[in-house]
């Protein structure tokens, strides 16, 4: 048991550093959540992709530096140490791509994978519907079979950024559920995934302001809208499995790295110690608990990585993960936000401001934690299904 | 980078495992609680044949040399066990005579640490970053204790008071021969209060997750309005929060190991602490009226877990600590 790093990981990380420390900018860019913070966003991922450091993990056919996952939390590490600015691909990078790592074609990865590494398209996710939360298998939305294709139909919400955004992947009921017919039984089956372009014929975009009034997040309404052959992810009517490897991606180490909070977790004891009163112990023990927290969350990640360089793999653990890192945001903010006093009131008073409202989310979307309690509860540690 | 056990490592707390699983350590825990050392006595043999005490002492004082992290595997299983005695106390003392030792003072270590090691002497340390008690004094041989930076034999020990838990038995030790003063001193205590802490988080964390897997057994047995209470979203939901805090403190603990820096230990004591603590409360909580008997064995978890997140620095003094170290991104 070590936590050293070969020589070759150290001069990754070395590398990484440099090329950070050269570019990333100076002063923070606007909101992502803005149109004109989206624009300068998008300007970034083209920069990473210049050099090949905006999909490091991916292999170098596609963008990537091919490396491992050792080296890929190295750099999300050194990224947010370096004050990167957010990920405006994220939902791309972290979701639909190993999605086609595993389950699309050739083409398709050829097609789809270098446009989205440079930040030419960027992508949302359409899974949630009005009435279908985390419990994806209630979809309605439908995708009805025509000439060479496909024609989608329905609602679907809560897209992050969909407003300023390029192409959505999501699933679509392609065979009828009849609960408690006798046809087709299980609301998970007959589900297909598959892309779309948010500009197509058909397609309304509607932003929906969230918490804090910015306007990217939005749903969309689809009205026939054609869907090639090309652009069916995995076969039709597997879409349930398919998605289900992504939502592991998405509750798992992908979306959440370590390097983000340990980042915070350091910016945040440093501010307690030059401005901390240090007679308010209470105050104090809640900075100290986001230090812990960000270690453990670490380590915990270190010690997965571990396990999948040992050939093992990760399955329900994942939940774990979700439930511990979503509440954890939100604390790590709170504290942050009461060690600035009444400033801390100021909804452009930096970075911990809008922090708070994206942590405030994190319990909700990539399956509530509500739901993932129940997946610790039953598959980890063995009690009874059902009794909601 | 391999942040895993290795198999040599996992065998070992295998077979802790399985030999106090056919130990009785229940039994023992609650002999010593009533002041009869032999059953105790007999499981300090074989947890000295399995070489724990031999974890922090080095290998010409035929000990296994310094193994933080072995250290940390045999704890947890001796938390699970609820093994009772100086363990802690022990332990740390190997490791504060091998500093001591390395620091130029080796009398006291050529003296002691071989009995020590072997498990012959069952040690109790008092040390000024502990409390005001030492552990189990009444059952041990060797009694040391550091006070105004003088490491001293202990000559006695006042009255025996209760804890919390009833198998952990305080008293205040009486300073008696002059073993070592000075710098080395105070420096070989504060390591070997690191090495208390780190080994009481370690024993915290068996702590918890006995008492999880004894809830979890109970839930899935015990019914109510005609079916598991299990079942129920509630009690579910509680487990789940147990199970993550605990996995959460796992990797603190074990990266503290490594490391044996003031504030990862602490991070580790304070985590570990809170985890085992919380797991405590739920598994009262399901466990019911049950579990609030003393008869029945859940108590022996129940009552250590809150005695041991005070025990070898409390929970504000480990936030304290790691916030006075000077981790940053490296």
């Amino acid at each position: 048991m070590d936590l050293d790093f070969t020589a070759g990981e150290e001069e990754f990380r070395q590398r990484a550093r440099d090329w950070l420390a050269g570019h990333v900018p100076a002063e923070p860019l606007p909101s992502l959540e803005t149109r004109e913070g989206f624009a300068a966003h998008r300007a970034w991922e083209g920069e990473l992709a210049a050099d090949r450091w905006s999909v490091v993990s991916w292999p170098e056919e596609y963008g990537g530096q091919g490396v491992d996952i050792v080296k890929w939390l190295m750099f999300e590490e050194e990224y947010f140490a370096a004050g990167g600015p957010g990920r405006v691909s994220q939902n791309g990078i972290n979701l639909l791509a190993p999605t086609l790592f595993d389950f699309g074609t050739d083409e398709q990865r050829a097609r789809v994978l270098p446009p989205m590494a440079s930040g030419e398209v960027i992508w949302v996710q359409a899974w949630s519907e009005p009435e279908s939360g985390s419990d994806l298998a209630s979809l309605r939305s439908t995708a009805r079979r025509t000439s060479g294709g496909w024609l989608i139909s329905g609602q679907k919400t809560w897209s992050s950024r969909a407003a300023f955004a390029d192409r959505a992947f999501g699933l679509f009921r392609s065979e009828p559920y009849e609960s408690g017919g006798t046809g087709n039984a299980k609301p998970h089956r007959g589900l297909t995934y598959l892309m779309f372009p948010l500009d197509a014929d058909g397609v309304t975009v509607r932003p929906i302001g969230r918490l804090d009034g910015k306007p990217a997040f939005a749903e969309l309404f689809l009205d026939d809208v054609f869907v090639p052959d090309e652009d069916v992810i995995g076969e039709p009517g597997q879409g349930w499995r398919i998605a289900m490897s992504t939502t592991g991606n998405e509750r798992g180490l992908t979306l959440r790295s370590p390097g983000r909070f340990v980042a915070s977790a350091d910016r945040l004891v440093r501010q307690w110690r030059a401005h901390g009163d240090p007679a308010d112990t209470a105050l104090r023990d809640r900075v100290a608990d986001a230090a812990i927290g960000a270690r453990a969350y670490q380590l915990f990640t270190w010690a997965n990585a571990s396990r999948f360089a040992a050939g093992e793999t990760i399955g329900a653990e994942s939940s774990l993960n979700k439930v511990f890192w979503s509440e954890y945001d939100i604390a790590l903010h709170e504290t942050a936000l009461d060690l600035l006093g009444a400033e801390g009131e100021l909804a452009d008073g930096g970075e911990w401001a809008e922090g708070y409202v994206f942590s405030l989310a994190g319990p909700i979307y990539a399956g509530t934690n509500e739901i993932q309690r129940d997946i610790i509860a039953e598959r980890l540690l063995g009690l009874p299904k059902g009794r909601r | 980078m391999r942040f895993l056990l290795d198999d040599e490592q996992r065998e070992f707390a295998r077979s802790l495992d399985a030999m106090l699983t056919a130990a009785d350590t229940p039994a023992a825990a609650r002999a010593w609680a009533a002041g009869d050392h032999a059953p105790g006595r007999a499981l300090w043999g074989r947890l000295a044949d399995a070489d724990v005490f031999a974890l922090a002492v080095p290998e010409e004082y035929e000990g296994m040399g310094l193994l933080p992290v072995d250290m940390v595997v045999a704890f947890v299983e001796l938390g699970r066990h609820a093994v009772p005695g100086p363990v802690v106390e022990t332990v740390a003392a190997g490791a504060l005579l091998s500093r001591l030792a390395e620091l130029g003072e080796a009398a006291p270590a050529k003296r002691l640490l071989t009995a020590l090691a072997s498990g012959e002497a069952i040690t109790t340390l008092g040390l000024p970053e502990g409390g005001p008690f030492a552990l189990d004094a009444d059952a041990a041989a060797l009694r040391l204790t550091v006070t105004g930076g003088e490491l001293r034999l202990a000559s006695g020990h006042a009255r025996v008071e209760r804890s919390l838990d009833p198998v952990r038995r305080l008293a205040r030790l009486r300073p008696g021969e002059l073993l070592a003063s000075g710098a080395p001193v105070a420096a070989a205590s504060r390591y070997a209060a690191d090495w208390a802490s780190l080994a009481t988080a370690a024993q915290a964390l068996g702590v918890g997750l006995a008492l999880l897997d004894r809830t979890v057994a109970y839930v899935k047995q015990r019914t109510q309005f005609g079916t598991p209470i299990g079942g129920f979203q509630a009690v579910k939901h509680r487990l789940a929060d147990v199970l993550i805090g605990l996995e959460f403190a796992r990797p603190l603990l074990f990266g503290a190991a490594l490391t044996l820096d003031t504030a990862d230990v602490a991070a580790a004591k304070a985590a570990t602490g809170e985890a085992a603590y919380g797991a405590a409360r739920a598994a009262l909580q399901l466990h019911g009226a049950i579990g609030y008997t003393a008869e029945y064995d859940l108590s022996l978890w129940l009552t250590k877990a809150r005695a041991l997140r005070g025990a070898w620095r409390g929970p504000g003094e480990c936030r304290r600590l790691v916030l006075s170290g000077d981790r940053e991104a490296d």
